[in-house]
């Protein structure tokens, strides 16, 4: 810690430290230039920069943050169960991501916009996105599930990092909001809202990475690429994707990069704050690499023993984000048996609403399918709709719907 | 009434646009002060400046992706794709993102993003300058696909399809952007629904169907046939999606015959799509098989065998005989 003020310097230097990080980083200990606070012993350090964003967090901010982090987890065993039970047809879990999740959405602001990957249940919790909303896409009910415009919270989006340069242009659009506003009432100019993207060290890979990094740049976007080093692309580890620290990536780019400890909610809270700050005073893009662990699998479609050590993964058990910050809790005394039990029983307590919901959505008709193709009329979703109007009341005097009779095979 | 060319007519519509809709902005690579390689945008920067008219980064998919979250935002932006060939590195976002995220938000978002494309061959250009990608983009849902074949539609169709709230690509025809024509910027006329299609020349015994760069092609060649005694409707489709058929129904069943005419290889193509959708509507109506004319299953040639690969006035004229033939 300590040397890794962020820097838009071009120092040449980082190249050597980015060679001794690399080993660490495929190793999966933790590289010397990585920003943590609260170590996996529960002990909370300091940091120049950081700790006077952490400070700011009350003993309330701090019971919030365990108790979101145990939501969230609690919700994952959830609907994994309820995908082995065949009520969803996969699951995408974010057991050991938590803190990296919670950390960043909760330092978020309600203005600013969300671009989330297929993960991020967390953030979704912190946007106030009903949990049961999330599951709508994974029942095979909706292709999105909850309205984007209520909670500044965006779609998933499946297609690797397409959503990141979606998040560039929302935030230049920020920025003209700006010079709009500028002109008509002569108010500040500065972006009072940013964005994040979400994406993985997988995701690092694709062109729209890189692109909108440089579209970033280029227009000084309000925008934090807020990257999981979850370290593995489903079976593919992730020095397939790098062989410097993710983080390292930003000063090719001109902006700050950080990487922080992913499983230390607290310094991936102020990590984030800085960083979204940052942008909204107009300073331009940031990107943070979480440096975490996926404890479980990529999706329950997914074994992961085919291709990583459960040794590795009870190393990673060890640096969990929720025991540390349990252990910093009780040993500060600012939470007590009562507090943990009734997060215990409030997770239950979710867990029971989401699985009654999970079961009560109900199928859609085919007809929204249609509705929603276009915004404005069209003649040949019109005419197939039409059609199949007329072919599905071909079905209505026997006891057959259409469905039934295409699922028999007529 | 105003003469101008194609070109000067979309810059005319792009000025008009960004006077009249704050929200909308252009994008693209050498859009600014060079006023784009054919030099459309030509002179828009200096009049809305640098936020509105924009010089991105060489990047196709980072141009549409970024004017995706442009639009999620509530804007409105153009994008020029500098040629044809050169769209595939924002396919993606154009047809996993755009075209989609309307129907995956239950309609509670809407991405109003243009895409304007020149197309098609007959410049003698190198490898990727000369390319009709229309049809790949017509087979996806969500997408709307217009193509004008001259000034006054040209200056109308570019304003329509910013107010559209669905996307839109626009495919310019960049052989005919210098071809002139009068445009009433006062009167949209019969250009007021880009999705319809236009019947411009009637006739009895034939009707010639094509679009964009082969429409001035179709016209010469129903001239040519009237000289043999053969009376030729001439439909300029205008859009590629949704497609008019209505309009291209009647003249088939006034006419018995259909010839569809684009630079585009006819395998999988629009031809095809036409050929199949009036065999189920006018069945009854048709004389002869409905015949394509259309590029070959190949990639774009050389520039110095184009001729030989472009649907001409003779080629038009041959699937007439084919067509008088049964």
């Amino acid at each position: 810690m300590g040397t890794h003020l962020p820097s838009t310097e071009f120092d040449g230097t980082a190249v050597d430290d980015q060679r001794e990080a690399d080993a660490e980083a495929v190793m999966g200990e933790p590289p010397a230039q990585m920003v943590q606070l609260l170590a996996p012993d529960g002990k909370l350090g300091t940091d120049p920069v950081f700790s006077g964003y952490a400070d700011k967090l009350t003993p309330e901010d701090l019971r919030g943050l365990y108790a979101d982090m145990a939501a969230i987890r609690r919700f994952d065993v959830e609907a994994t169960a309820l995908q082995r039970q065949g009520q969803l047809a996969l699951w995408v879990p974010l057991t050991g991501q938590e803190a990296a999740q919670i950390g960043s959405g909760r330092a978020s602001q309600p203005q600013d916009y969300i671009f989330p990957t297929y993960r991020e249940h967390g953030v979704a919790l912190t946007r106030n996105v009903d949990l049961a909303e999330l599951l709508r896409q994974f029942r095979g009910v909706s292709n999105g599930g909850w309205n984007p415009k209520d909670t500044n919270f965006h779609l998933y989006t499946l297609v690797l990092a397409a959503q990141t340069l979606h998040a560039v242009g929302y935030a230049m659009g920020i920025q003209r909001d700006q010079k709009l506003s500028a002109a008509s009432d002569g108010a500040g100019q500065k972006p009072d809202a940013a964005v994040i993207a979400y994406f993985g060290d997988g995701a690092s890979s694709e062109g729209d990475v890189h692109e909108s990094m440089v579209f970033a740049s280029s227009y000084k976007a309000p925008v934090v690429f807020f990257c999981q080093n979850n370290h593995w692309a489903i079976s593919v580890p992730t020095n397939v994707q790098t062989r410097v620290p993710l983080s390292n990536r930003a000063k090719g780019y001109g902006f700050p990069g950080i990487r922080v400890d992913g499983n230390d909610v607290i310094a991936v809270h102020a990590v984030t704050e800085w960083a979204l700050e940052h942008a909204r005073q107009g300073n331009g893009p940031v990107l943070i690499e979480a440096f975490t662990y996926r404890v479980g699998a990529h999706t329950t479609a997914d074994d992961p023993t085919k291709y990583r050590q459960s040794a590795e993964e009870d190393a990673w058990r060890a640096k969990d984000p929720l025991a540390r910050l349990e252990k910093y809790l009780r040993a500060e005394g600012l939470a007590d048996d009562a507090f943990f039990a009734k997060v215990k029983a409030d997770g239950d307590e979710l867990a029971a609403y989401v699985r009654r919901t999970a079961h009560d959505l109900e199928n859609p008709d085919i007809r929204q399918s249609f509705a929603n193709v276009y915004a404005e009329a069209h003649p040949l979703v019109a005419e197939e709709l039409a059609w199949f109007e007329e072919y599905s009341a071909g079905f209505a005097d026997g006891e057959e719907t259409a469905g039934q009779a295409a699922k028999a095979g007529h | 009434m105003p003469t101008m060319t194609i070109a000067k007519a979309i810059n005319e519509g792009l000025r008009a646009t960004l006077a009249g809709n704050p929200k909308s902005l252009l994008m693209g690579e050498d859009i600014g002060p060079l006023g784009g390689v054919y030099r459309v945008t030509d002179g828009l920067i200096g009049e809305f400046g640098p936020d509105r008219v924009v010089d991105t980064p060489l990047a196709e998919s980072g141009i549409i992706g970024t004017a995706i979250g442009l639009a999620l935002r509530g804007y409105s932006p153009v994008c020029e794709i500098q040629f044809d060939g050169f769209v595939f590195p924002g396919f993606n976002q154009i047809t996993t993102q755009l075209a989609k995220m309307h129907a995956r938000s239950h309609g509670n978002l809407t991405v109003p993003v243009v895409i304007r494309i020149p197309y098609g061959g007959g410049i003698g250009s190198v490898e990727h300058h000369s390319e009709s990608p229309e049809a790949l983009f017509a087979h996806t849902a969500g997408l709307r696909i217009i193509t004008p074949s001259n000034p006054h539609d040209a200056y109308w169709m570019i304003q329509q399809a910013v107010a559209c709230q669905d996307p839109v690509i626009i495919f310019e025809p960049k052989r005919r952007y210098w071809l002139k024509g009068e445009v009433d910027v006062e009167d949209q006329g019969p250009a007021e629904d880009p999705f319809k299609a236009h019947v411009l020349r009637e006739g009895t015994d034939a009707t010639v169907v094509a679009y964009g760069p082969l429409v001035p092609v179709a016209l010469a060649a129903a001239n040519a046939a009237a000289e043999d005694g053969r009376s030729v409707e001439v439909i300029d489709l205008r859009s590629i999606s949704p497609i008019d058929f209505d309009t291209v129904t009647a003249s088939v069943q006034k006419t018995g015959r259909l010839i569809v005419a684009h630079e585009a290889p006819t395998f999988g193509g629009i031809g095809g799509e036409i050929a199949a959708r009036i065999s189920e509507r006018a069945f009854h109506s048709l004389e002869s098989p409905v015949i394509r004319v259309g590029g070959f299953h190949m990639p774009y040639p050389v520039a110095k065998v184009e001729e030989d690969y472009l649907p001409d006035i003779d080629r038009i004229l041959e699937a007439l005989d084919r067509a008088f033939s049964y």
